[in-house]
């Protein structure tokens, strides 16, 4: 039994590096564009051509390179920063919320119309996007809402996946008691969600909340069509054009380095968000249940 | 307990009307901010699309109703077939390798048998956080023949260097960087289904004899096949919508993607550089049409072979 036991000790810890060490090239890969968009925005014009891409060159030229970043355009980057962050919490905020009531409500209720409306709600997810943003933009334009944030935030509020994963998870989280308890003690329908509901849905508020944040963060085919001043870009849109002017353009290899730190200081952000809020959401799923 | 609500509720019979109307009345006020903003920015534009496909402008004729004649021109119109083919290779390729190495890592991260689980779990979800624009741009840089690492590094050891972004390379360049992107997400997805099994069936296994790769396949994976399915659809409904990736690699690969490489490229360049909406409506339904026949196609011999 104790030979068995070490044998099978052995055996374990080999098997335990060989998955380590699976996951760890994984990791690499993950890590290469990382890495180059954390190199390429130290470097200067020349180095970024003339060194080894997944290294630091000898001339440190972060700050400069930030410097610039945010001089090009009067500041322009710092307006589509500004607007991508304020779109996605905007956007993430409303669509968290409106799912939520929009989920208890399929998942609490029996109402006329009920499977009907949730089968539209699926079906939405498999419009493409063009059929949407193309008569968006036509209808939009009528409503003198073209070029304008609310071009982007309204659209991005519609937010069907949140819908279905609020229902799946309030199935699971809102026991039929607590309403019921509630309903005993003359608590009316709206109150009882408020005061009893929401706090147990906390966890898939917040997941609700980064979905549609993250979502409305790397929008760009929408921004892309009912935006036109570049006041109003958030920075997909603004650093795809900068992109598209430095591979494009003759004379502005300078921008190179200005948009690798650009995609520098518009990633990091958001994973610095993502790991802090990653933990409070996971362990929030994890432990939701109120059935004991 | 929820017998002895019901006979609380039932002998308080003063309360129950007024609750009632509530009970009846609130799930419509709970739904009607979604509703409503369903119904402006997705059902009214939809529907305006609908009216839109069905008309044609001409510089002779003016705008006038053509039936069903842009579906026609767009069903036999080669360009849009094309990009159709492309998103079909794209998907066969991309697809299978990101959801089976999304599943693989998921079975090795909840099986335990590792070092660093977390930190795996969290860089492996950070791509996801990388905005798309931004991804393709950066592998735009990396897949450079000049100045990309492959390049440098294929240089400096006298090899020939890679050019990834050749008309047969680049399908595969473009289902890299979506692998990339979203391998982690679907691990997360996978993980947590995983995690939801209960731990009594692995005892189970390791009574009946099974080794945890046994165990793996033959006890986790059908208990979580409807996540996997799900997944599937999801990744097949996301590739007939490509768009941001190719699009901004047309910066770096101008001869390689043209103007329909994607459907919904083409209807884009329709729309804002011809100016042909109503046709562009039409291209986008028809795309609308085969995500619709695929994902149904998919989920009937699924479910046929469920059932065998």
């Amino acid at each position: 039994m104790i030979v068995g036991k070490t044998a099978q000790s052995a055996g374990f810890r080999r098997t335990r590096w060989l998955l380590t060490a699976v996951l760890a090239l994984y990791f690499v890969y993950t890590f290469i564009p990382i890495l180059y968009v954390i190199t390429a925005s130290t470097k200067t014009n020349p180095d970024l051509f003339g060194t080894f891409g997944l290294w630091f060159s000898s001339d440190f030229h972060l700050w400069q390179n930030l410097h610039d970043l945010f001089a090009q355009d009067r500041g322009a980057f710092g307006r589509w920063l500004w607007n991508s962050f304020y779109y996605a919490i905007l956007s993430g905020v409303g669509a968290a919320l409106v799912c939520t009531i929009a989920g208890y409500a399929f998942s609490k209720y029996e109402f006329a119309g009920k499977r009907f409306l949730y089968a539209l709600v699926l079906g939405a997810v498999m419009i493409p996007q063009t059929a949407l943003v193309i008569p968006l933009f036509l209808l939009l334009s009528q409503i003198k809402l073209l070029d304008t944030p609310w071009a982007v935030i309204l659209p991005q509020l519609v937010f069907p996946q949140g819908v279905f994963l609020m229902r799946a998870y309030i199935d699971d989280a809102v026991s039929n008691e607590i309403i019921d308890a509630g309903r005993v003690d003359g608590a009316g329908e709206f109150r009882i969600f408020s005061t009893l509901a929401f706090r147990l849905l906390m966890p898939a508020v917040s997941t609700v909340f980064v979905l549609a944040f993250v979502a409305s963060w790397n929008n760009y085919f929408l921004p892309l069509v009912v935006l036109n001043s570049s006041e109003h870009f958030p920075l997909t849109v603004g650093l795809a054009n900068w992109y598209a002017s430095a591979a494009g353009g003759s004379g502005g290899s300078l921008l190179y380095t200005i948009v690798m730190a650009g995609a520098l200081v518009s990633i990091v952000p958001v994973i610095v968000a993502f790991l802090f809020i990653q933990r409070f959401w996971q362990g929030g799923l994890a432990t939701g249940s109120v059935k004991a | 307990m929820a017998d002895l609500a019901a006979d609380a509720a039932a002998s308080m019979p003063r309360r129950r009307t007024p609750s009632n109307i509530g009970r009846r009345l609130a799930p419509y006020l709970f739904l009607l901010p979604f509703l409503l903003l369903f119904v402006a920015f997705l059902v009214v534009p939809l529907l305006y699309a609908l009216d839109l496909s069905v008309w044609r402008t001409t510089l002779v004729g003016g705008t006038r109703f053509v039936w069903a004649d842009n579906y026609v021109k767009a069903f036999f119109d080669q360009k849009f077939w094309y990009g159709v083919l492309t998103l079909i290779r794209f998907a066969l390729l991309q697809i299978p390798i990101m959801l089976i190495l999304a599943l693989v890592f998921a079975l090795i991260l909840d099986s335990g048998v590792v070092y660093l689980k977390s930190f795996f779990r969290v860089s492996f979800f950070i791509p996801y956080a990388v905005p798309t624009v931004i991804a393709a741009l950066l592998w735009g840089y990396l897949y450079s023949t000049n100045s990309g690492p492959a390049a440098q590094i294929a240089t400096a050891l006298g090899w020939p260097v890679p050019n990834f972004l050749t008309p047969t390379s680049i399908i595969p360049s473009i289902a890299n960087i979506a692998t990339w992107e979203y391998t982690g997400y679907n691990m997360i997805i996978y993980f947590a289904a995983l995690q939801a099994i209960p731990h009594e069936l692995e005892e189970a296994s390791v009574v009946d004899g099974a080794g945890g790769f046994t165990h793996a396949l033959y006890v986790k994976l059908p208990l979580i096949a409807p996540t996997i399915l799900v997944t599937i659809i999801f990744s097949i409904i996301g590739s007939l919508q490509l768009f941001s990736e190719p699009y901004l690699l047309i910066n770096v690969a101008r001869t390689v993607i043209n103007s329909s490489f994607t459907p919904n490229i083409y209807a884009y360049t329709l729309s804002f550089i011809g100016q042909q909406y109503n046709y562009a409506a039409a291209v986008s339904f028809l795309l609308g049409a085969v995500t619709a026949v695929v994902s149904y196609v998919f989920m009937l011999a699924t479910q046929r072979r469920g059932r065998q």
